[in-house]
């Protein structure tokens, strides 16, 4: 299943740094319509921070960000939001002190009622219903995961984000939303995967990349990312 | 029984403002995380502009509210939020909370400025003079509006936070600022609207108070300590408990006010006043609610701090110590009597500053009261046998520091807002309750003697303000020997991460109360050696503010910097004795320099010392900086030129071209030309100053010094580094924009994370 859609993301030439310290080196990243893509790398490749640009938290010092052929560079998180691009940054996503509904109703803007949100989210994720009133920093690490998973597609993105889904999660809990992101894209929305550990991703990406030290050391697809190739980038052995 | 019909409706009505106050208060704090120290002063400001639009200016009492409430004060809120907060958004609490005191101090300022304390007509409630009757007791229609408006802003404001949209949006940027932004909120927008709300709720609490306690800068400005009481009676969350504590705040103080009318009330305990009780009430209730907090749960490192500093370096710390001990003997040499008395108060005021060094600079923790533990060391070195003993001395500083512990001790459990707010009522209550009392100062006065050292008379000027600064380099050496000793570390730790630093074995109860003691005995020197006769006044509450601010402002984890923000306050009682006219302005000064706190959270002296670093690496210009001051202190010997002429030579030499000599060593041509010459007229009229300058006052040559240097050193500046195009910072930078391309990748190369 190679992608064959237009170009939702694109990120050309993109370098970055905090402070003094560089972490991008001429970075490029094509997510197509309908694909999904792992990202993958050790810790401090970089793939936090190609997260960041590409929902606007952070702003590239070169290099643009398109979004379905739209140069968005310098733009706010809040139009990308409203553009349709769907962020679940790392951590569980959700906002503690909020209940469940009210955090669905952070996705609500013009012309997306509370109502049809909520109808969405609970039919994909069922136990969401009946948590409704309780805030949502009392619920367990998987349901969190679900809220803003569900919160994020109730607002039919164009692409979805994600940063280390699974990171303090039980594997089977990671599985089944494994499971339902597949579902997702097979719906047309692009989605982005970031993980450190890459064969829970890897079942399910079309394509992937590889990073380490800020640099893209594999791009192509995902069932060519083989042992050496993650090994190299890991643990910088050739 | 009529009687307490009558004193419960005004408990219930006063409380009901406290209400509205304390509900501006929360709606800020739980949109936008920021404890709006300057809530008080903001009411303060409608009142007065209410005021002036009502009954100076006669405007009807509908389109003067619609003015203040519904233009005035969201301009305001917005403002503030914009010009003071924004930038601070990164910032830890310590600095947020600053900004707002700075707001407060600025505030303060500026109503003074405006509406200078002078008979004024009266400010007249709504509806004044028209009463209704309520279970059979004659009640003004002020009161039962309050009452009415804080039940509708009770309703509205549950509404708006839980049930709209925006109020939805409110909660989440606080919850997580980025996250909202990726779900398309904009904070920025939220933030602006949850700030004029809070400006308009705090401007309706000021009117109707107003009506009942009339105009006074100040105590209107106090009043939002009873906010504070009821928010944290609601825990800074729930506004139902907010307004419960606002409400039995109101009663307690109308019961009180009963009381003490009656004559079962007793009017003095152990030979102590009561009369301070009832305005006391609200500062108590602070600090009981503040000693009944649940213990704050251990913080994990704040990765977001913005602020560093540096540990000091002995070198550095010697050198500095040696050349303010030798300057000020040189310097009160040259200066009149009544200027070195200046001099003396600034470097009592610089004392003041640094005992905030250790406690907020290292240990993160935030004070209110140093003055008032400068007070506390004032009466008992007033009190202590022995007529100024170098032993009663001792004793002193060693009574206060176990003062500064015990109060600390309940106040340890606390963090951030919470520990800032109980020193506050720390501060307040020792002035209303203890300071107050005809036996601490005698007909308000008290009398400390100076030291008795023998062969020295410190009861004369120059030996006092020689001493003082022997006494500030010696406190300045302990501090650098506390940073850079375990214990300095400990507090650094504490500051950092208490978790971390708990995990590790520390014990923070213990380092926490040292933190303490060792500020107050810093802080009970600005006291004890502060001889002459001394008033309460001068360690109320409000006068500690801008310490900290200046702390703050100036850098507080450096002693240079607490050095430079005590002469700048200590130049502002100059000014403002010298120059009346620019009172006002020093008055703003303090707040409007901390506001600027939002562009450079790490202080001015640390700018100033980013200066001067590339100098102490190159020989060369330090030796031309050291034969500079060398050839001006020969010239002034020999009388070529004036004290004046030295000390504006020196500042223009010393702050705006010794740091600019390593680059000017570099650059060549026409423009090293340039910059030498607009440095050569510099120093000239610099030297020449008091013939060019011979009919301005003091204030205007000291506000010429400093215009002169500005402008020197902004053009050698100028010249001598072509200002490159900047890329548009990241706000990952952390606010960074001053940064080439070229210099980014170059300390890229020089930290080798590329070859």
């Amino acid at each position: 299943m190679s992608a064959i859609g237009e170009p939702i993301l694109e990120l050309k030439n993109i370098s970055a740094s905090y402070d003094a310290i560089s972490v991008l080196h001429d970075v490029n990243i094509t997510v197509r319509r309908g694909e999904v893509m792992a990202l993958l790398g050790p810790n401090g490749a970089g793939k936090s921070t190609v997260l960041k640009i590409a929902s606007a938290l952070m702003r590239p010092t070169q290099g643009s960000v398109n979004i379905a052929g739209h140069d968005l560079t310098g733009a706010a998180a809040s139009e990308l939001a409203r553009l349709g691009v769907c962020t679940i940054p790392e951590g569980r996503g959700i906002f503690p002190n909020l209940t469940v509904r009210e955090n669905l109703e952070m996705a609500a803007r013009k012309g997306l009622a509370v109502s049809v949100i909520q109808e969405r989210a609970f039919a994909r994720f069922p136990i969401l219903a009946e948590r409704r009133t309780q805030l949502a920093g009392t619920l367990s690490g998987g349901q969190q995961q679900m809220l803003s998973l569900a919160r994020g597609l109730a607002t039919d993105p164009v692409l979805l984000m994600l940063d280390e889904m699974s990171m303090g999660l039980a594997p089977i809990v990671v599985g089944d939303l494994y499971e339902q992101v597949q579902a997702i894209a097979a719906e047309g929305v692009s989605v982005l995967v970031i993980e450190q550990f890459a064969r829970t991703v890897l079942g399910i990406a079309d394509t992937a990349v590889v990073m380490s030290h800020g640099h893209v050391r594999f791009s192509g697809n995902a069932r060519d990312v083989d042992e050496a190739t993650l090994s190299s980038a890991y643990l910088g052995t050739k | 029984m009529q009687q307490l019909v009558a004193y419960t409706i005004i408990g219930l009505t006063t409380g009901a403002i406290y209400a509205l106050a304390s509900s501006g208060l929360l709606v800020t704090y739980v949109t936008s995380g920021v404890f709006n120290i300057a809530h008080g002063a903001i009411g303060m400001i409608a009142a007065f502009s209410y005021w002036q639009v009502r009954f100076e200016w006669g405007w009807s009492a509908p389109v003067a509210l619609i003015a203040i409430l519904g233009v005035l004060c969201p301009t305001l809120g917005l403002v503030i939020d914009r010009v003071a907060l924004r930038g601070l958004a990164q910032a830890t609490e310590v600095t947020r909370l600053t900004a707002t005191v700075a707001l407060m101090a600025a505030f303060i300022g500026i109503a003074t400025w405006i509406w200078p304390p002078e008979n004024r007509q009266p400010f007249r409630g709504f509806f004044d003079g028209n009463n209704v009757s309520v279970l059979g007791v004659n009640v003004g229609w002020n009161k039962i509006i309050a009452l009415i408006a804080a039940i509708a802003v009770a309703v509205g404001l549950r509404i708006l936070l839980y049930k709209t949209r925006l109020g939805i949006q409110m909660r989440a940027v606080v919850d997580d600022r980025s996250l909202a932004e990726l779900n398309g909120a904009r904070p920025a927008r939220i933030a602006s609207a949850s700030w004029a709300l809070g400006a308009s709720l705090a401007g309706l609490a000021g009117i109707l108070l107003a009506a009942e306690v009339q105009l006074n800068v100040v105590p209107l400005t106090l009043l939002v300590i009873n906010a504070y009481a009821a928010a944290i009676f609601g825990r800074l969350k729930s506004l139902p408990l907010t307004f419960l504590g606002a409400m039995a705040l109101g009663l307690t103080e109308a019961y009180l006010l009963w009381g003490q009318g009656q004559s079962w009330f007793p009017e003095t305990i152990g030979g102590f006043s009561t009369a301070g009780l009832r305005q006391a009430t609200p500062t108590i209730f602070l600090f009981l609610l503040l000693m009944l907090l649940p213990q704050a749960k251990l913080r994990a490192g704040a990765a977001r701090v913005r602020e560093r500093s540096a540990i000091p370096q002995w070198n550095i710390a010697i050198l500095g110590a040696a050349v303010l001990v030798i300057s000020s003997i040189a310097v009160t040499g040259m200066m009149t009597r009544s200027n070195t008395i200046y001099l003396i108060q600034a470097l009592i005021m610089a004392l003041a500053v640094v005992s905030l060094v250790p406690l907020t600079g290292y240990a993160g923790l935030v004070s209110l009261a140093p003055l008032t533990f400068a007070g506390i060391g004032a009466v008992l070195m007033s009190k202590m046998p022995g007529d100024g003993n170098i032993v009663s001395l001792i004793a002193v500083v060693v009574v206060v520091a176990l003062i500064g512990a015990v109060v600390a001790l309940p106040a340890l459990r606390l963090e951030g807002i919470y520990l800032a707010l109980a020193t506050g009522a720390f501060a307040l209550l020792v002035s209303i309750l203890v300071f107050n009392q005809g036996k601490i100062f005698s007909n308000g006065v008290a009398e400390v003697p100076p030291l008795r050292i023998p062969g020295v008379d410190l009861s004369q000027p120059r030996p006092k303000a020689i001493f003082l600064s022997v006494a500030f380099a010696v406190v300045g050496l302990l501090l650098v020997a506390l940073r850079r000793s375990s214990l300095g570390r400990q507090f650094v730790a504490m500051k950092d991460s208490p978790l971390a630093g708990a995990t590790l074995g520390m014990n923070l109860v213990r380092t926490k109360a040292l933190a303490f003691a060792m500020s107050a005995a810093i802080a009970s020197l600005a006291g004890a050696l502060d001889a002459g006769k001394v008033a309460p006044d001068n360690y109320t509450f409000d006068r500690s503010l801008p310490i900290l601010l200046l702390a703050i402002v100036s850098g507080v984890g450096s002693i240079g910097g607490a050095f430079f923000g005590g002469m700048l306050l200590g130049s502002n009682t100059v000014l403002a004795s010298i120059v009346p006219s620019i009172t006002n302005i020093t008055r703003v000064t303090p707040g409007l320099i901390g506001l600027s706190m939002g562009r450079n959270p790490n202080g001015t002296a640390s700018q100033i010392a980013t200066g001067f670093r590339p100098v102490t690496s190159h020989p060369q210009s330090l030796l031309t900086a050291l034969s500079g001051i060398g050839a001006l202190w020969l010239l002034t010997s020999v009388d070529i030129i004036s004290h004046w002429g030295f000390f504006a030579a020196l500042v223009i030499w010393g702050l705006g071209i010794v740091p600019n000599l390593p680059a000017l060593a570099v650059t060549s041509g026409r423009s090293r030309v340039l910059c030498l010459l607009i440095a050569a007229v510099g120093m000239g009229i610099a030297a020449f100053f008091d013939d060019i300058f011979e009919a301005v006052p003091t204030g205007g040559r000291l506000l010429a010094i400093i215009v002169l240097f500005v402008v020197v050193g902004n053009a050698i500046r100028r010249i001598h580094t072509p200002v490159a195009p900047t890329t548009k910072s990241s706000p990952d930078l952390m606010g960074l924009t001053g940064f080439t391309p070229e210099e980014l990748s170059q300390s890229d190369r020089a930290i080798k994370v590329v070859p």
